[in-house]
């Protein structure tokens, strides 16, 4: 007891609740929620306007700055919102700690996979490599 | 006294699985389901954006097997279950605020979702086809 420590318990728990992480990941789901809503009509659009083209034209438009720029917002702000969503699902549902851990593990891993082989592709049809 | 002791047939608590399934609940399910169902559906975008950045042969047949039968239907499948999840996720913003959370609100907010998320999709596809000018 005599550690000098004179932070009371209640001042070391307050706000940040059974996560640990107090509603930084709420507040993150929020946030990317609001953001999804107008990226995910924009994706929309772009998917639409994309039908039935060649590939030459695909690329052409999807390498142009504005496309390539909110493609990039739609993956990194869908893919930080489902790493968030699938946290949620294994946590209500899998308790047995090994199995816990290992599939919160792979979720972080296959988000930042897809999220990353998304961009790599928009970023590569940006710096020209089909382009002129 | 007397009737205490007697067996009284008393009704059997509500369970799930008789229960009448009350819309919001329904939906609620329903918002994890799609979620769940597009977070794999995004190995659908970024094979997409994986064959455009490899050239035309990979992207005609990324192109080949969203035509097929079986593409069109997880297409189909990934076009509502993005605009339900869309929709529901307005829906709980608006919850977020603390409006639209009386019964008949609730209610209302839940079928307006699902209704939503349906015509949109129907929408979407009628164009997607005249886009496409009927060829397929």
């Amino acid at each position: 007891m005599a550690s000098g420590n004179m932070r009371t318990p209640l001042s070391r728990v307050r706000g940040w609740g059974a996560a640990k992480a107090g509603t930084e990941t709420f507040w993150r789901q929020r946030l990317t929620a609001v953001a999804n809503v107008p990226l995910t009509i924009a994706f929309v659009v772009i998917v639409v306007s994309l039908l039935g083209r060649n590939h030459a034209a695909a690329a052409q438009i999807l390498g142009s700055p504005l496309v390539a720029i909110i493609m990039l917002l739609f993956i990194f702000s869908t893919t930080t919102h489902m790493r968030i969503g699938m946290k949620e699902i294994i946590e209500d549902y899998v308790h047995e700690e090994p199995m816990r851990v290992i599939l919160l593990m792979g979720n972080t891993f296959f988000t930042l996979a897809v999220a990353l082989a998304a961009a790599y592709g928009v970023l590569r049809l940006s710096f020209g490599v089909f382009g002129v | 006294m007397a009737q205490s002791k007697t067996q009284v047939e008393r009704p059997l608590s509500p369970h799930l699985l008789i229960y009448r399934w009350p819309l919001p609940m329904v939906m609620s399910i329903v918002h994890r389901i799609t979620g769940a169902g597009l977070y794999f559906g995004t190995l659908l975008m970024a094979w997409w954006l994986m064959a455009a950045a490899a050239g035309p042969n990979p992207y005609a047949n990324y192109a080949a097997f969203m035509s097929s039968f079986f593409g069109r239907l997880l297409l189909f499948g990934y076009t509502w279950a993005l605009l339900h999840h869309m929709l529901g996720g307005v829906r709980h913003l608006i919850w977020d605020t603390g409006h639209g959370l009386s019964a008949a609100e609730r209610e209302r907010l839940s079928l307006a979702t699902v209704l939503g998320s349906v015509s949109l999709t129907i929408i979407l596809w009628v164009f997607g086809y005249l886009v496409m000018g009927g060829s397929h």
